[in-house]
């Protein structure tokens, strides 16, 4: 009797998920449809090699784009993240390369040095958060302008050049981005970490539960005693948190920074979080969506790269086309006969 | 009595603004303008600009070279407009931000009498300038190629990365393939990377996972030569005589092929110096008993280990 119950319930659910969750299924079968094209155009697409490369190199806008998502679900947007990310990359360089002479080129120069990027991440966060709420200005002019700002700085501490790493410390810090556990790279586990820790953040905590109803109405949330400045001003210090981890895992990588760095991060981070389903105006957000957007954006560079059936001037037509199929796919009434419920 | 001595040095601030202006208008003034730099290769020219300008003022006490830089192709139009309106300039030394835009504004300047040097990229109207300074585009992709035919046999794969696509990328790139057919080697494709670290990276990963056999890269550009070493390293295959050639003439770049690096054995020359080629050219026209106009182009040189050291400027930034 208990398994008929159980059996039951499962029929109830997949019945459900299936009228229902077409929309989420969306981003997993464009992810699943692109690695199906990949492995057709080049068997080597699915080789460890690539594959662990593929969620390397996703895992700094993945990363970015989990805090985008708690920016969007509660109404905002921030543009800064891709320069904020050149100026904190800068920072942290200047710091370490100054730190060589008291700290020496072991671990602590490199903690130090991560340590100042949190710190820069959750200090910019806060500018945009308070600037938009206290400030009372819109997001997306408060994040275009800090934008702007960021991106100068770093040109301005390069000199209009590129910064550099010292060598030694280079050495020291580079197994954080090359070397992995498990044989996984480091940079795919702390993009996991971070995914967890913001389905938690958004799925099961008060906090989540705000974002979205602030998202969904700011005037009724204030009237339900929601702190709706509080609550909007931390979804911009994740964000900004969010973007220091991505500048931890990204400098060791090449060991250096320019104007260069990290140009269009926040366009990808927010295409990332609408092709996972989030909401763009707000009110409705999905972290296990973001995490498939980023994948989706970085496979079809890696996908493109892999043939030459398709001209290199075309490149972006390509990306484009499949941005808008991929939400085409989960926004649509595609509900095969059914009546659409929700 | 206040009132004569303020009446006295107002005299005597006339005759000294008079004596100073005087003394001004004896001078060659040259005005140097191009865009601010926002990327190492620019960053590069700034920095030799402003050594040229403390070399040619040393050298000769009348010649005052007045540097501007500027952030958009408007704001460059209205600098040149400054330059002929306020400073009076003999010459200008124009690197233009876009050839279309900017066309008009030189020509205003070529108007008011002044001797005009354009450096780099062509204005989109022929006569206008007296002297033309430029890098070598297709002579880039030349030599580089000559270079790989030196040293792979037939049947040997190389890859290409390219820049930004634009009209100096076709020009390099055409001129490579040009010279490279033919003899045996196989380009196995070419992508763009964009003039950038983190593109040379991502796009050398994927060739390295794509093709198994791979002898040579020509990554045309430092920058991306500096994100194809990283790749390359990290799947570990930067041994068997694998060789890398970029361009541009960056001084890491410039020390490893110094120190005897073998994985960046040469590198192919279309230096950011050339601001101050132009610089010296333009003062050459007022000082020199020589002609000075007409067109220099220099040459995409090979630089190598016997070579390098005359290349390498450990203070610039680029």
């Amino acid at each position: 009797m208990t398994m008929m119950t159980a059996s039951d319930d499962k029929a109830a659910k997949t019945a459900k998920r299936f009228s229902v969750d077409f929309k989420t299924l969306g981003p997993a079968l464009a992810l699943l449809l692109l690695c199906i094209i990949g492995f057709l155009l080049n068997p080597a697409f699915v080789s460890e090699g690539n594959l662990t490369n593929l969620l390397t190199r996703s895992a700094f806008i993945g990363i970015i784009a989990v805090g985008a998502t708690f920016v969007i679900t509660a109404g905002g947007i921030d543009l800064s993240v891709g320069s904020m990310a050149a100026a904190i990359a800068g920072v942290m360089i200047i710091v370490m390369n100054n730190a060589v002479e008291t700290l020496g080129t072991g671990v602590p120069t490199v903690l130090f040095g991560c340590g100042i990027a949190i710190l820069l991440g959750i200090g910019a966060g806060w500018i945009n958060g308070a600037l938009t709420t206290r400030g009372k200005i819109e997001a997306f002019i408060v994040t275009l302008g800090t934008m702007g700002i960021y991106r100068s700085l770093v040109t301005y501490f390069a000199d209009g050049g590129t910064l550099s790493l010292n060598f030694d410390i280079r050495g020291t810090y580079r197994p954080v981005y090359y070397d992995g556990f498990l044989g996984l790279p480091f940079p795919v586990w702390v993009f996991i970490g971070v995914a967890i820790c913001g389905w938690l953040l958004l799925n099961r905590t008060a906090f989540g539960r705000y974002c979205t109803a602030i998202g969904s109405n700011e005037a009724v949330a204030k009237y339900s005693a929601i702190n709706v400045d509080r609550v909007k001003t931390l979804t911009y210090i994740i964000q900004g948190l969010c973007v220091s981890f991505a500048t931890i895992i990204y400098v060791p990588r090449l060991g250096s920074a320019s104007a260069s760095t990290g140009v269009l991060w926040e366009l990808e981070a927010i295409a990332a979080v609408i092709i996972g389903g989030t909401v763009l105006k707000g009110g409705y957000g999905r972290i296990g969506g973001t995490i498939l957007g980023a994948l989706i954006l970085t496979t079809i560079g890696n996908i493109l790269n892999f043939t030459d059936m398709i001209s290199n001037y075309l490149n972006g037509t390509m990306q484009g086309l499949i941005i808008i199929v991929a939400v085409l796919l989960q926004r649509s009434d595609w509900k095969f006969g059914r009546n659409s419920k929700s | 009595m206040l009132w004569k001595t303020t009446l006295g040095m107002m005299a005597v601030t006339g005759m000294l603004a008079l004596a100073g202006q005087a003394s001004a208008e004896d001078k060659i003034k040259i005005g140097v303008s191009y865009p601010t730099p926002t990327h190492a290769w620019a960053a590069g020219m700034n920095w030799h600009a402003e050594q040229a300008e403390k070399r040619l003022e040393k050298l000769y006490p009348d010649v005052d070279l007045i540097l501007v830089n500027s952030p958009d192709p408007g704001a460059q139009a209205s600098a040149l407009e400054d330059l002929v309106s306020v400073h009076q300039i003999d010459a200008l030394v124009v690197l233009p931000f876009e050839s279309e835009p900017l066309t008009d504004p030189v020509l205003n300047v070529k108007k008011s009498g002044a001797w005009i040097t354009v450096v780099d990229r062509g204005l989109s109207q022929p006569g206008i300038e007296d002297l033309y300074v430029a890098g070598n585009n297709p002579e880039l992709g030349r030599v580089s190629a000559q270079y790989m035919k030196g040293r792979l046999k037939d049947g040997d794969n190389i890859v290409v990365l390219r820049g930004i696509p634009t009209v100096i990328d076709n020009e390099r790139f055409d001129a490579f393939m040009e010279e490279i057919e033919g003899s045996g080697i196989n380009v196995l494709d070419h992508k763009h990377a964009n003039w950038n670290r983190d593109d040379g990276f991502e796009v050398m990963q994927d060739f390295l996972s794509r093709f198994p056999d791979i002898d040579a890269v020509w990554a045309q550009d430092d920058d991306i030569a500096v994100g194809v070493v990283a790749a390359l390293k990290q799947a570990g295959r930067d041994g068997d005589g694998m060789f890398v050639v970029g361009g541009a003439g960056m001084k890491e770049i410039i020390k490893g092929i110094m120190d005897g690096d073998e994985l960046i054995p040469v590198d192919v020359l279309y230096p950011p110096a050339m601001i101050a080629t132009a610089m010296d050219a333009t003062v050459n026209a007022f000082k020199s008993n020589g002609p000075v106009a007409g067109r220099y182009i220099l040459g995409a040189t090979l630089i190598t280990r016997e070579n390098a050291e005359s290349y390498y400027f450990p203070d610039s930034p680029f």
